[in-house]
C-alpha cells in the first residue's frame, strides 16, 4: 500500500508541467498525476481523441513529462496493442498505458477493447470516466447515468449507464477494478497492483467534471468522494481471481451507512430537473447495483 | 564478395499464388509485427502468414484482431514502438480503415499494406477492380499496383526499403489484382535470403522517432501551437513524395542486381519509344492489353502502351516524356469517381495538350473480363476515329461488354 510520506515525495514533482489547458478543477489532471506517480513515469501512454488530446497543450511543446501518443477514437486499444508487441520483442519493458474517455470506451472504441481484452494484451487500460462527451461540448454518452441533462438528452437522459467494468470481468482478464480520482491511495495501490501482472488490466475511474455536471470548480474531489459515499460510485476490485468491495467503499455495504443520494444530486446543475421520484428510482438502482456486486463478490471469492 | 551472377544464381524459382507471393516477400523482409482481418480475396496473405509465424519460419508477432480498422491501428503503433510491420486487407476493409490510414501517414512511420483489389458492395462482389486502392490517393500513402505475381512479390519487398528510407518516412500501399494475380499461379524467381538480408538490414527502431516507456518524452499527435505547423507538416509530407520518386529508382536499381531483373520504375514502356498513339493501364489487364497493342501493330498501327506501376508518388513527369508528341492518349480505368469517370483518366488528362485526342475507358469493374481482343477493337476504334475526324476529347466512355459494344 503506498504511504501519504511516499505520496509527499512527489509532492513537488513536476509529473504534469504547468500550463496546460485543462479546465479550472478538471479531474482528468488529478487523476493522470496519480497515475504516473504510481507507475514512477515509467510508462507510455495512448491517448484516443477527448479532452486529454488537449491538456497537454500546443506541439510542438507538452506539459506530459511521459512519451505520449495521441491516436484516433476508436484505435487505442489497437495501437497499444502493437505497441506493447513490438516494445516486448525488443525487449523493453515499462508499461503502456491507454488513457480513455467514456465515449472512446464505451462508445465508438467499444469493439477494439474487447478485441484487446480479449486478447489479454499487457497493456493497463484506464477509463477516465466524466460520464459525457465533455470535450465537444457536453454530448450523452454510454456511460452518462440515467436522467442526466447534457446537450443530447436536453430532458435527461431515457438509458441507463452502461457498467464497463463489469463486462470487462465477463473479458476474463486477470485485472478490473473501479477507482475514484477522490481516493489516491486506493486508485495508486490498483495502479500498481496491475502493473504487477501480464495480461490486460482494465481500471474504471470515476472523474467529476465541473463544467460537464455543472458544479463549482472547487468540487470536483468532494463530489467524487460523495458519489462513493452514497453508494452512487462502488469501488471494487478483481484481483488474482477475487472480486472484493475495495476499502473506502467497505462500509458502505451498509446501506443504513451510506449518505442520502441527494447530497451527491442536488450538488450537480445536471440533476436539476429530477423530482422525488426520479431520486427514488435512482436510489432502487443504486440499491440493485449493490446486490449484483455483493453476489459477484460471493460468487469470485476462490481463495 | 559474392558477384552479381552468383547471387543471381542462388535464388531459387517457385510456383506460387499472387497472395503467397506477397506473404514470402513478408518473410523475406524479417518483419517483426503482421496484423491482419480475414476478408475476401485478401485471406490467403492472413493464413499464410500465420503458417509461416507459426512454423517459426519468421521470427514475429501476429496480432489476431477483431476488425480491419484493428489491424492497421495495431501494425501503426507496433512501428510506432520501431518494429517493422505489415497489414493486408481488400476492399470495404481498406475503407474500415480509412480514418486510421491518414492519421498513419501524417506519422511519418514506415509500414507496408498490401491491397488486394475488389469491388465495393453493394452489391456484394469480390471480383477485381482498382477503385478501392485508387480511393486512399489523397491519404499520404505511397501506392504502387503490380501487373503480375513476381512483380506482387518485388513490389512487397522493395516497399520496407522504400518506406524506411529517411527521405521518405512514408507508408507504402502494394496493390495486386484480385483473384487475377491473389489466387492464381505463376512461377516466379526468389532471391537468397542472405543477399535479401544484406540489401534489406532490420529497421532502425529509431527512425523517425520511436515510442518506449521511459524514453524520450516525444508526443505525437497532440494540437499544434498554431496552424501553420499543420500546414507546414502537410507541405514536408509532399515534398516527401517527391523524393519517394528518386528513392523507389535506386531501390529497384539495387533490387536488380539480386534478381538480374529490371523495372522501369515508376511507369513501363511497351513498345511506345516510337509510338503515335498510347494506351494507358495499371495492374494484370495490362498483359492482355499489351497482346492487343502487338496486334494492332501487326496491323500498321504506331501504337504502344505506359503501364503504370506507382500512382503516388504520381509519376507526373515520366509520363509527360512519353506523351509529348503523341497524337492520341486512351486511359483504361478499372475503377471509377462517380459523377467525374475514370480515375486515371482524371489525373492524366491534365498533362496531355488540347490538340491531343483523348479519350477515358471505364471498364471491366467487378472482374468483368476484357479480352485482348476486346482492347484491340477500343484501341483500334479509337485511332481510326481521331485519324478521320481530328482530335476527340472524351474524359468518360463507359465500355459494358454486349449492351454498348461501340461510340
Amino acid at each position: 500500500m503506498v504511504t501519504m510520506s511516499e505520496l509527499h515525495k512527489y509532492g513537488r514533482t513536476k509529473l504534469i508541467m504547468p500550463g496546460t489547458a485543462a479546465c479550472p478543477g478538471c479531474p482528468l489532471q488529478i487523476g493522470l498525476r496519480q497515475l504516473i506517480m504510481a507507475l514512477e513515469g515509467k510508462l507510455t501512454l495512448v491517448i484516443p481523441a477527448g479532452c486529454s488530446s488537449v491538456i497537454p497543450g500546443a506541439a510542438p511543446y507538452t506539459s506530459f513529462t511521459v512519451p505520449v501518443m495521441h491516436v484516433p477514437f476508436a484505435s487505442s486499444p489497437s495501437v497499444a496493442s502493437g505497441l506493447v508487441r513490438a516494445l516486448r520483442a525488443r525487449g523493453v519493458d515499462g508499461h503502456v498505458v491507454v488513457w480513455a474517455g467514456d465515449g472512446a470506451t464505451a462508445d465508438i472504441g467499444f469493439a477494439a477493447l474487447s478485441g484487446a481484452a480479449y486478447r489479454n494484451e499487457d497493456i493497463i487500460y484506464i477509463l477516465a470516466d466524466n460520464e459525457a462527451y465533455m470535450n465537444t461540448g457536453i454530448q450523452a454518452s454510454g456511460t452518462t447515468p440515467k436522467k442526466a441533462w447534457t446537450t443530447t438528452s436536453p430532458r435527461g437522459k431515457a438509458e441507463d449507464k452502461k457498467d464497463v467494468a463489469l463486462i470487462m470481468l465477463m473479458h476474463k482478464v486477470p485485472y478490473v477494478a473501479t477507482a475514484s480520482i477522490a481516493y489516491p491511495i486506493d486508485f495508486i495501490d490498483k495502479v500498481r497492483r496491475a502493473a504487477s501482472i501480464r495480461g490486460f488490466k482494465f481500471i474504471h475511474l470515476h472523474a467529476p467534471c465541473p463544467p460537464g455536471w455543472k458544479f463549482p470548480d472547487d468540487y470536483t474531489v468532494k463530489v467524487a468522494r460523495l458519489a462513493v459515499e452514497t453508494g452512487m460510485w462502488i469501488l471494487w476490485e478483481y484481483y488474482q481471481g477475487k472480486l472484493t468491495i475495495s476499502p473506502p467503499s467497505a462500509p458502505y455495504r451498509d446501506k443504513q451507512r451510506r449518505k442520502p443520494i441527494e447530497e451527491y444530486i442536488r450538488i450537480q446543475g445536471r440533476f436539476a430537473q429530477l423530482s422525488k421520484d426520479d431520486v427514488r428510482e435512482i436510489e432502487a438502482m443504486v440499491d440493485q447495483e449493490w446486490g449484483v456486486l455483493m453476489r459477484l463478490a460471493n460468487i469470485f471469492n476462490i481463495s | 564478395m559474392i558477384n552479381q551472377q552468383n547471387m543471381i544464381n542462388r535464388g531459387v524459382r517457385r510456383i506460387m499464388v499472387g497472395d503467397h507471393a506477397v506473404a514470402e516477400a513478408v518473410k523475406m523482409a524479417r518483419v517483426n509485427v503482421v496484423s491482419a482481418y480475414p476478408i475476401t480475396p485478401q485471406t490467403l496473405i492472413v493464413e499464410r502468414l500465420s503458417e509461416i509465424i507459426d512454423r517459426g519460419e519468421l521470427k514475429a508477432d501476429f496480432i489476431r484482431v477483431e476488425s480491419e480498422f484493428a489491424a492497421l491501428a495495431s501494425v501503426y503503433g507496433a512501428s510506432a514502438a520501431g518494429a517493422r510491420a505489415f497489414t493486408a486487407t481488400s476492399s470495404h476493409g481498406l475503407f474500415y480503415m480509412y480514418e486510421m490510414l491518414w492519421w498513419a501517414a501524417a506519422s511519418r512511420l514506415p509500414l507496408v499494406m498490401a491491397v488486394v483489389t475488389r469491388a465495393l458492395g453493394p452489391p456484394w462482389n469480390i471480383h477485381d477492380e482498382h477503385t478501392d486502392l485508387l480511393a486512399i490517393r489523397d491519404s499520404g500513402w505511397i501506392i504502387g499496383m503490380a501487373s503480375s505475381v513476381q512483380e506482387a512479390f518485388d513490389m512487397t519487398l522493395t516497399a520496407f526499403r522504400i518506406s524506411e528510407d529517411e527521405r521518405v518516412l512514408l507508408p507504402v500501399a502494394v496493390g495486386l489484382d484480385g483473384f487475377v494475380l491473389s489466387h492464381t499461379t505463376e512461377p516466379i524467381y526468389i532471391p537468397y535470403q542472405e543477399d535479401v538480408d544484406a540489401w534489406l538490414p532490420p529497421r532502425n527502431p529509431k527512425v523517425p522517432y520511436v515510442i518506449e516507456p521511459g524514453g524520450e518524452p516525444v508526443t505525437l499527435g497532440n494540437l499544434p501551437k498554431s496552424d501553420l505547423y499543420h500546414e507546414l507538416h502537410k507541405a514536408y509530407m509532399d515534398e516527401s513524395m517527391g523524393e519517394a520518386k528518386r528513392v523507389i529508382t535506386e531501390a529497384y536499381n539495387e533490387y536488380s542486381k539480386l534478381t538480374g531483373r529490371d523495372y522501369e520504375p515508376l511507369i513501363e514502356c511497351y513498345r511506345c519509344s516510337d509510338a503515335k498513339y498510347l494506351a494507358v493501364t495499371m495492374g494484370a489487364w495490362s498483359g492482355d492489353a499489351e497482346i492487343a497493342i502487338d496486334e494492332l501493330r501487326n496491323e500498321g498501327y504506331q501504337v504502344g502502351l505506359i503501364r503504370i506501376r506507382y500512382i503516388r508518388p504520381f509519376p507526373d513527369d515520366e509520363l509527360l516524356e512519353r506523351i509529348n508528341g503523341v497524337k492520341g492518349v486512351i486511359v483504361f480505368d478499372r475503377d471509377y469517381s462517380m459523377g467525374f469517370g475514370g480515375i486515371l483518366a482524371g489525373e492524366l488528362m491534365g498533362l496531355v495538350p488540347s490538340n491531343v485526342s483523348f479519350k477515358g475507358v471505364v471498364a471491366g469493374l467487378a472482374g468483368v473480363d476484357v479480352s485482348p481482343s476486346e482492347f484491340q477493337t477500343i484501341i483500334r476504334d479509337f485511332i481510326n476515329n481521331t485519324e478521320i475526324n481530328g482530335a476527340m476529347r472524351v474524359r468518360r466512355w463507359w465500355y459494358i461488354p454486349n449492351t454498348n459494344g461501340g461510340d
